[in-house]
């Protein structure tokens, strides 16, 4: 642990230099910029300045390249407080109680605070990375599909099992979520499924395509259906109403640390930061005391996912670096570009190129607190544009929308897609059908299908697999204590019933 | 639903073709921004190969436009060459992949025949390696299979009906063994799982396990060539790349597997435009840093262009054929 410190302390050395403090701040600006246009994203930011770092160090490229990161990941609750669009996949969760809050005329606040929780808890997660990286790194590799397929049903679990409404509607949701997430190859057998010869379809539907639908479009027609008062919503836009909200921030220590032990963990697990900000999200609504209207604007519910999505974003850096296993999208980017500066992930790395790796990790403490700067000063200027009539912002949204979801891959299929989505969207929220527990199922659907089945390939069809070791054993059998205590209550309460009517 | 629009780009590639053959002789250059589009996801092989060119042209001025590379791994790699097939006749968006070209027709009712793109040129020949985890109770491939033969022995792989799973067929019939095969999404969560003991052994290229290999927790047992690799830098401290032995010496008679790191442009391009991405690929190929990416990653270098590569295609697609209709899996 002491000798981590020391590699730290040389890492600084190689991180603190007037050249990679510049592609910090550029890095950290760029990816805000990526953050804030949903459908852009992280991956396409950092894919679209690969070639810059071509003739680059491998140091300074990789600084530059996960500042971008780093910037995209805030960036992306902006959109998700301001307008319902998240910017980023693993920003949705943000938009339940961040949008709210915008709505009520707290978007300085809300945006205050998502962005300290985030700093605070990006900095735990490299704090992690600094003094257990081997151990982690062993941690990691006890993984087979087996425990994936227990971490995936965790997650879900812990978010759909909390979350509230009408049972039945929670499971349409997820049924439609999970058959959007067959659509196209499957890696297990090969073939294509419920593409109905359309080619389009073969590579399946584009989880950023379904959520810029879902939110973007399908909120704009909601909106439009109420009387078109073009109510500005009155902001404060004074540096006061900031300067009161991170004072009253640490009052929500437990939320932050609850939600950045959950992102470490999902970061490591590694379920990646999409799934750790629901399952952030699903325990605060639980174990939060005081009945808090979670959904309406409270502010644990934008401190819990983006506390989550953050740490889990800097400790996957982790197995990324250790193991050459990308927890996200952006990491597998990121991975293409080790191997083309000549470096080769893997266990080994830190052992080779200690400069790379320290001098990376010494710069996740920099550029973190550089994007959480540069995201506060946007503040005034974000929270501005709700004050702009809805006349006029709402078909500028529409635009965005259709530009994100063409960006995704260029293809106007998508488009049509995006509009299909959008009218879905609008139906389902107003018959009150329940959206999240539908992206939840898309951004574990496919993954976990293929981690069962792997599991089942291992152990030959055996279901007892999962209750084998002592790792799964423990995670199935949270999952299942979990999934059963909504059951526990509702059954208490038809005893009470009894009790009251004999 | 999917009759029009196969009519249609067959209506547009011929379209392209006449215009095509009008062009002048005048040798053609790529008058905008070209797009280089990746069959295979961010990371893998195919990306690495795809920005080693891109990188390679940019350093050498070797053309005059901006070079723009697009990620479209979807479907294993079958959303790229739809969308590299929707451009017929345009010299400006080049289509990187391997064997996939034509061997995923065979297994997927997709949206393409090998015959719908131009073979521009394979450039390196990856190869494969049958790895196994050091705590394995088998020291050689020979060992391998007599254990494979006595009990179940779990062979992990990249993708489903792909390059490693056709491979793991050929070695089944080859040693007369079963193995049971588990796919993953990529070599390297292969490699990954090899590493954690879940499974036994996989097929990796070189590249996808190194780093494995170096911390000791991947031993390579024998590699599936005729010859043995190019010798390179000790990797551990007693083994080099050259010290693997060869897997038809082991008792197992698979003479040669390889995949070949290709590039494609869509049908109905005129002669000129083929010719002038051969030339830059075959100056991009006598560059150092081409030599030095095919030292790292341990791949055999060799340039296939023009009738040889359509010969090499050919004859892979008959053997690769026979090998997925004894496995059950040609497309009806």
């Amino acid at each position: 642990m002491i000798e981590n410190f020391a590699n730290l302390f040389t890492g600084f050395g190689v991180a603190l230099t007037p050249y990679h403090i510049a592609l910090m701040f550029a890095g950290v600006a760029f990816g805000l910029v990526v953050g804030v246009l949903p459908g852009l994203g992280a991956p396409n930011g950092v894919s679209l300045l690969l070639p810059l770092t071509f003739a680059m160090d491998p140091v300074a490229a990789i600084i530059l390249l996960t500042s971008i990161y780093w910037g995209a990941l805030i960036g992306g609750s902006i959109t998700s407080i301001l307008f319902n669009i998240p910017g980023e996949p693993s920003s949705v969760a943000t938009t339940f109680d961040g949008y709210p809050m915008a709505r009520q005329g707290k978007a300085t606040e809300a945006l205050t605070l998502a962005f300290l929780s985030a700093g605070f808890a990006a900095l735990v997660g490299v704090l992690l990375v600094t003094t257990l990286a081997k151990s982690v790194t062993q941690f990691a590799l006890l993984f087979s599909p087996i425990e994936y397929f227990a971490v995936f049903m965790l997650a879900f679990a812990s978010f759909v099992a909390f979350g509230g409404g009408s049972p039945f509607k929670t499971i349409v949701s997820i049924g439609l979520g999970l058959s959007f997430a067959t659509v196209g190859m499957d890696t297990i057998s090969g073939s294509v499924r419920l593409t109905f010869d359309v080619p389009d379809l073969i590579k399946g539907i584009s989880f950023l395509v379904v959520v810029i639908g879902f939110y973007g479009i399908g909120e704009l027609l909601e909106t439009m259906q109420e009387p078109l008062a073009a109510k500005p919503v009155a902001t404060r836009l004074d540096w006061s109403a900031m300067m009161r909200t991170a004072r009253e921030w640490p009052r929500y220590w437990l939320t932050l640390i609850r939600g950045t032990l959950v992102g470490c963990w999902m970061g490591i697990a590694p379920g990646g930061p999409t799934a750790a900000s629901f399952m952030s999200y699903g325990i605060a609504k639980r174990f939060t005391r005081g009945n808090k209207p979670f959904g309406k604007g409270v502010p644990e519910g934008v401190i819990a996912p983006e506390t989550a999505d953050h740490s889990a974003g800097t400790s996957a850096m982790l197995p990324m670096l250790a193991l050459g296993l990308p927890s996200s999208a952006t990491a597998a980017v990121l991975l293409g570009g080790l191997m083309i500066w000549g470096l080769t992930p893997g266990p080994m790395l830190f052992k080779e190129r200690p400069d790379f790796v320290w001098g990376l990790i010494a710069s996740m403490y920099l550029s973190n607190v550089a994007a959480v700067i540069l995201a506060l000063a946007s503040v005034p200027l974000f929270a501005r544009v709700m004050s702009v009539p809805f006349t006029i912002i709402g078909p500028m949204i529409g635009v965005v929308c259709i530009i994100s979801a063409w960006t995704v891959s260029g293809s106007s299929f998508d488009l049509l897609l995006l509009f299909i989505f959008g009218i879905l969207g609008f139906f389902m929220k107003t018959l009150n059908y329940p959206i999240a527990p539908m992206i939840l199922a898309m951004v574990l659907g496919d993954r976990s299908e293929d981690a069962f089945r792997q599991s089942m390939l291992l152990s030959q069809g055996s279901l007892t697999v999962f209750f084998e070791r002592p790792l799964s054993a423990t995670l199935s059998v949270l999952t299942i204590i979990f999934l059963a205590m909504p059951l526990v209550s509702l059954l208490r309460q038809a005893f009470k019933r009894n009790a009251a009517s004999t | 639903m999917s009759r029009a629009p196969s009519i249609l780009f067959g209506a547009m590639a011929l379209a392209g073709l006449s215009i095509g053959s009008q062009a002048v002789a005048a040798d053609w250059a790529p008058s905008k921004p070209v797009e280089f589009v990746v069959t295979a996801g961010a990371g893998g092989g195919t990306d690495i190969f795809t920005r080693t060119i891109q990188s390679i042209i940019q350093k050498n001025n070797l053309i005059n436009q901006p070079i723009v590379v697009t990620l479209k791994g979807g479907g294993s790699g079958a959303e790229g060459f739809v969308y590299g097939k929707s451009s017929p006749g345009d010299g400006h968006r080049l289509i990187f992949g391997t064997s996939n070209e034509w061997l995923l027709p065979l297994v997927a009712k997709v949206a393409w025949k090998r015959e719908d793109f131009v073979p521009v040129a394979a450039m390196a020949f990856d190869e494969f390696i049958l790895w196994t985890r050091p705590d394995a109770p088998w020291k050689t491939a020979k060992d391998y299979v007599a254990a494979a033969k006595a009990g179940a022995v779990k062979m992990g792989g990249s993708q489903s009906k792909d390059l490693d799973e056709t491979l793991v067929k050929i070695f089944e019939k080859a040693a007369g063994i079963k193995l049971i095969y588990i796919p993953f999404k990529s070599g390297g969560e292969a490699a990954v799982q090899l590493a954690g003991g879940h499974i036994d052994s996989n097929t990796n290229n070189p590249a996808e396990n190194i780093g494995q290999w170096k911390a000791g927790q991947g031993v390579p047992l024998c590699v599936f060539s005729s010859q043995r690799l190019a010798a390179g830098p000790k990797v551990t401290d007693t083994m080099g790349w050259s010290d693997i032995p060869l897997c038809k010496d082991q008792g197992i008679p698979v003479d040669e597997y390889k995949m070949p790191r290709a590039v494609y442009l869509p049908g109905g391009v005129s002669p000129e435009m083929t010719k002038f991405w051969v030339d830059v690929l075959q100056k991009a190929f006598n560059t150092p840093e081409w030599k030095e990416y095919i030292e790292r990653t341990s791949q055999s270098a060799n340039f296939l262009s023009g009738k040889a590569f359509a010969d090499y295609a050919a004859k892979d697609e008959e053997r690769t054929r026979k090998v997925f209709d004894d496995a059950g899996w040609l497309v009806k």
